[in-house]
């Protein structure tokens, strides 16, 4: 798949923003007045920079607010109603703290778990695609949140607790790289099932029908980037979750906090944009690729 | 809308002979011609006449080569174009309503003044059926030339997709495969018509016919016995010819 920048920012920042607002929402004894406003503002900025950023794609923005209605079927849809609830129940538990010094710990809660609900959303919208092996599994919904509660764990200053989730989310990502490498030969489908004609003999791709590549081929066979994978694995890796436990097992101080922060969104982006690139979709085999 | 329907009264659809394709690209032509004019937005091209040009097609043809263990390899043309799903997982995707499957007829269709242009149904579509026009920003793909089938207007003859009625070969067929006994039926059941990629559950409405099996060099024909050579020495008038031609310099070699 095309690894397109606004989707990777989108997956990265809206997926640490919800995150944290989940811890926040379910914090016993949050920040009040100034101290919760400059929280919120982080988490309230990272949730809408990146949904604002997944619009960018769209070839009609304007018409977002039909994406709203068909949550019956469509976890797209799902997803944007679930978002704009999260923000809103947020927002006012959000408010209560700020302004009136009030904490109102069930609606924190709801939001919080509306929070979560949209990062599952998100996941599933990847998750429930049949045409893409390497994303068609549970797996993936456990991915995006392990990302979400680390990130926001991380972000919201809980050292212990980020430091057990970092190691989870590693391992939890390792388990996803691993199955999803033979995800594909596993899903049994090949050239042979694609044009019907694997029981005769060996299919092979003679002349494309188009000379030089097309919306499809953009869109869904991305071959260069792979190239790396390996190595950027290793860098994800170590960004994400290496590099932050060393920062965080050293003495305390606010820049360490901060680098471990930065490298841990530095190495979310990588494994997203590894998430793209390394997708590879059914219609590559009717063009000889994957 | 993005419910699908339980089930449609017709299931109209293509049949699409492997055997009988020559991958002359008229029906990619003549489709683009037609919906280019009808049916929502323009069939938009990038760079048409420069490098790399790139359009928007909704249908295309590929090539391939089938080759079995020690044979020859064949040469299958396999043009390609929405069909039609039953269980259309690039419907139910669809956030805005736009993608939906009809239930009179099971054709699918984008109404594109509610498309967004996210482009989700494209990546739920196995087949790369469905394009996204980079002019318009909207999903395009197959109607069946839901403009032609039922258009009053049009003499009875050509009220069949266009791509049908092109066809020089006679490749593409159309007809309601609800019906057991249309066209498309009997040929689908004749000729064993096949789903692509069945194991996804997509539960095509389109069905492709394979190509035929070859004849073969090891087969002996019947008519073998009588083309045996009657004589191997020529004999009179002709192998006097024969003879004096030999004398002659200029004769290959080993014949002699
Ligand atoms: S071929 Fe693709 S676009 Fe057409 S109905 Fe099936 S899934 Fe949808
Ligand atoms: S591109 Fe248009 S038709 Fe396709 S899923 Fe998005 S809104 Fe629906
Ligand atoms: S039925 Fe019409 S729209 Fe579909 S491939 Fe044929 S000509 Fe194109």
């Amino acid at each position: 798949m095309h690894p397109a920048p606004s989707v990777i920012i989108f997956t990265t920042f809206s997926g640490l923003g919800f995150g944290l607002l989940a811890w926040l929402g379910f914090d016993a004894s949050p920040a009040k007045g100034w101290a919760a406003f400059w929280w919120f503002l982080i988490a309230f900025g990272f949730a809408c920079g990146g949904l604002i950023s997944s619009t960018f794609h769209l070839g009609h923005p304007e018409r977002a607010l039909k994406a709203f209605t068909q949550w019956r079927t469509s976890w797209l849809s799902r997803e944007g109603v679930c978002a704009v609830a999260a923000l809103f129940v947020m927002g006012l538990y959000a408010a209560a703290l700020i302004f009136f010094d009030t904490h109102i710990p069930h609606l924190g809660w709801i939001g919080a778990l509306l929070s979560l609900g949209t990062v599952f959303t998100t996941s599933m919208i990847y998750a429930q695609l049949e045409t893409i092996p390497r994303w068609n599994t549970p797996l993936t919904s456990l991915l995006y949140l392990s990302y979400a509660i680390t990130g926001g764990a991380l972000l919201s200053g809980r050292v212990t607790i980020a430091l057990i989730l970092l190691l989870i989310t590693t391992a939890v990502q390792l388990l996803w790289w691993k199955q999803g490498d033979s995800a594909f030969a596993d899903s049994g489908s090949t050239l042979g099932t694609a044009t019907g004609l694997g029981d005769r003999g060996e299919v092979r791709s003679m002349a494309h029908p188009h000379t030089s590549p097309n919306y499809l081929m953009r869109e869904f066979i991305h071959v260069i980037g792979r190239k790396h994978a390996q190595k950027l694995r290793i860098i994800s890796l170590g960004l994400m979750a290496v590099l932050p436990v060393i920062l965080l097992l050293l003495p305390f101080t606010h820049v360490f906090a901060l680098l471990a922060v930065l490298s841990h969104i530095a190495g979310v982006a990588t494994s997203r944009w590894l998430f793209f690139a390394e997708a590879e979709h059914t219609v590559g085999l009717y063009y000889g690729m994957r | 809308m993005t419910s699908l329907p339980t089930s449609t009264e017709k299931k109209l659809g293509l049949v699409i002979d492997l055997d009988t394709c020559v991958g002359c690209h008229a029906c990619v032509i003549s489709c683009k011609g037609w919906n280019t004019e009808n049916y929502g937005a323009p069939l938009s091209d990038q760079r048409p006449y420069g490098e790399e040009p790139m359009g928007t097609f909704l249908n295309r043809v590929h090539s391939y080569e089938v080759q079995a263990e020690g044979q020859s390899a064949q040469t299958v043309h396999f043009p390609k174009s929405c069909l039609h799903c039953e269980n259309a997982p690039c419907v139910t995707v669809c956030p805005t309503g736009a993608s939906y499957k009809r239930a009179e007829d099971g054709i699918v269709l984008v109404n594109e003044q509610d498309c967004i242009g996210c482009g989700l149904c494209a990546w739920a579509c196995p087949y790369g059926a469905r394009e996204l026009d980079q002019e318009e920003g909207v999903m395009k793909k197959c109607t069946l030339c839901v403009d032609r089938i039922y258009n009053e207007n049009l003499p009875e003859v050509d009220r069949t997709p266009a791509c049908v009625r092109t066809c020089p070969a006679g490749a593409r067929h159309f007809g309601d495969f609800a019906d057991p006994d249309s066209n498309v039926s009997k040929l689908t059941a004749e000729r064993g018509g096949m789903d692509l990629m069945p194991e996804l559950g997509t539960a095509p409405v389109n069905k492709y016919l394979p190509p035929r099996p070859k004849d073969s060099w090891d087969d002996e024909s019947i008519l073998a016995p009588f083309l045996e050579p009657v004589a191997d020495e020529a004999k009179g008038l002709l192998g006097w010819i024969d003879k004096q031609l030999s004398r002659l310099p200029g004769d290959s070699k080993e014949e002699v």
